[in-house]
């Protein structure tokens, strides 16, 4: 019943949530894998807590319920650690990725899965992707994402962000390219 | 070419396909990303056809009524309180025996205000003349589209078409769809070149006032013609497969059905879930299947007929409600089985409305719960499921 990946997301709208689930799901489809990638629709306002899924696996994919028991989780807003339970369902020895300033300690997380951090408010910043004050981080987090996860390069998700960014195609790109090396695994 | 996209380009992408020349609409969600992408596609000049923004749905199936009469193909989408707006102009549609093509992205209607899937909004129009199609993946419903044309303007049934997407299950979800190639789609869809049509120079009334020792013979014509459509909709889906390799099972698409006990009953993407569920129980020896409704209009009514010939009991999902009845599918199916000789045992689940999520444990529960009622016979009554505090009937 499960597929052989199964990510979710959580962000705030306007961070670029959903549009991540769908550069995910065109890598993996470049990588040959068959893909399903969605929204859940809360409230379709800037700010406001944005969930999206996505599934990769090699044969089609016919389910059509949601996903309760990721593989994966990628939090693009740390403030949601608060408030929102982002582990929730997450299979044991499943992977954490946060969007982290770089040099902050995490908040003490339950021990049993491996979490990776990437500034990637900042990089997207300094890229020059969305404003000053609110970047848009998706496609740098897609960029961390290949680094952590085997079956996408970070060559298929550059060019699937390049496909997939309405504009800026190459400075997401550079972002992606940098987020992949500043990407580490840390201990909570 | 194969990529990856949503339902609603999918939608697009069919529409472009078919070349649709009068594309009218108004946006509402989840199906504003469909006419988006067309306005785009006629902007750039990827589609040559003439995009009429308008301001309300009603005014949208109008436009494309009036640019249907004067022979252009013609192509809307809207969803729920929208489709509902149109409801007089389908009639005209249907009525004057257009063969427009429209996508419903399938939403519950309020209140209380929802923009999440089912399918209240389509299964009230089943009255209004037009073919129902209900798609299970985004490729069914870009494929769907382009033989609804075909099926649409056959000489001989001349009756508009609805396709079916479920919001947000379809309508938003990324999947791969592969998009045809033009010539293959051109070889396959002619242009639409109907025998009436206004011209100028060429004057007529459409919609006149018909006296009653006439109006009959209208509406017994359009009855054959959807009495016709049943066995184009089967032709075409075999030319189809001709062409394209791909086929949908006509009007009722069934999955291990042959030898099945149990067969359940649905519409729309909770078929691809239901799949998963009959896999998982015919490996532990479960004899279960799926009859999915593609088409709710014309009614798969010889199909049903045969199904119950073969299984024991067949659970019926509707994704609707009507109330002070049941179930629209299990009513009409209930309908088709009067005069059978053998009839399996029936009841009717409610599930989905509104965006609830159908998960496999809901389509197992219902599995199981048919087994018992096959030996114990049908239950009418409806059983809602997964509805909070509403402990499950036992049968």
């Amino acid at each position: 019943m499960h597929s052989l990946i199964e990510v979710r997301f959580h962000g705030r709208g306007g961070q670029g949530v959903v549009v991540a689930s769908e550069v995910l799901a065109n890598a993996a489809f470049k990588m040959g894998f068959e893909v399903a990638s969605f929204p859940f629709f809360g409230v379709e306002r800037r700010g406001a807590p944005v969930t999206a899924f996505a599934r990769i696996d090699t044969s089609p994919i016919r389910i059509r319920s949601s996903i309760y028991e990721p593989d994966y989780v990628v939090v693009l807003d740390s403030s949601l650690l608060k408030g929102v339970d982002v582990l929730e369902g997450l299979k044991r020895s499943g992977t954490v990725f946060i969007n982290y300033p770089d040099g902050k300690c995490l908040p003490t997380l339950p021990g049993d899965f491996t979490y990776f951090t990437l500034d990637a408010t900042s990089i997207a910043a300094a890229h020059g992707i969305g404003s000053k004050v609110a970047p848009i981080v998706n496609t740098a987090m897609m960029g961390g994402f290949s680094r952590i996860c085997d079956e996408v390069s970070l060559e298929a998700m550059v060019e699937s962000i390049l496909e997939k960014a309405p504009v800026k195609k190459e400075e997401n790109a550079a972002a992606a390219r940098e987020a992949y090396e500043r990407t580490r695994e840390v201990s909570t | 070419m194969r990529k990856v996209m949503t339902g609603n380009y999918a939608s697009a992408y069919g529409a472009k396909a078919a070349r649709a020349e009068v594309i009218a609409a108004y946006p509402i969600t989840p199906q504003t990303s469909i006419v988006e992408k067309l306005a785009e596609f006629v902007s750039t000049g990827e589609l040559r056809a003439k995009f009429v923004p308008v301001e309300s749905e009603h005014s949208a199936m109008a436009a494309c009524v009036s640019a249907s009469i004067l022979g252009a193909r013609t192509y809307t989408a809207t969803s729920s309180h929208g489709l509902a707006l149109m409801h007089e102009v389908l009639m005209w549609a249907s009525g004057a025996r257009l063969p427009v093509v429209m996508t419903n992205v399938s939403r519950a209607m309020a209140p209380p205000w929802s923009v999440w899937v089912d399918h209240m909004d389509s299964v009230a129009e089943r009255d209004t003349g037009w073919m129902q199609f209900f798609c299970e993946s985004n490729q069914e419903v870009l494929d769907t589209i382009v033989m609804a044309y075909k099926v649409c303007e056959s000489r001989g049934i001349m009756l508009p078409a609805m396709i079916i997407e479920d919001a947000f299950i379809l309508s938003h979800t990324s999947e791969p769809v592969d998009v045809p190639d033009q010539d293959s789609v051109d070889s396959f869809l002619p242009g639409y070149d109907p025998e009436v049509k206004l011209e100028v120079g060429k004057p007529m009334g459409f919609g006149s006032l018909v006296r009653p020792d006439q109006y009959m013979e209208f509406r017994y014509k359009s009855m054959l013609a959807m009495r016709e459509a049943r066995n184009r909709i089967l032709s075409v889906d075999k030319e189809f497969k001709q062409a394209f390799g791909r086929s949908y099972g006509g009007l009722l698409d069934e999955y291990m059905c042959d030898d099945a006990e149990v067969a359940l009953v649905a519409a729309g993407s909770v078929a691809g879930t239901a799949r998963t569920v009959v896999d998982r129980l015919r490996a532990k020896g479960m004899r279960v299947g799926l009859a999915r409704i593609r088409a709710f209009r014309p009614f798969p009514f010889e199909e049903f007929r045969s199904l119950a010939g073969r299984v024991e009991g067949m659970a019926v999902l509707d994704r609707s409600y009507t109330h002070g009845a049941a179930g629209a599918f299990f009513t009409e199916i209930l309908g088709a089985l009067y005069d059978v000789p053998k009839r399996p045992a029936m009841k009717n689940y409610i599930a989905g409305l509104g965006g609830r999520d159908i998960t496999p444990n809901v389509i197992e529960t219902i599995f199981d719960d048919m087994f018992v009622r096959c030996k114990r016979g049908s239950d009418l009554q409806p059983e809602w499921m997964d509805v909070v505090g509403l402990p499950r009937r036992r049968s």
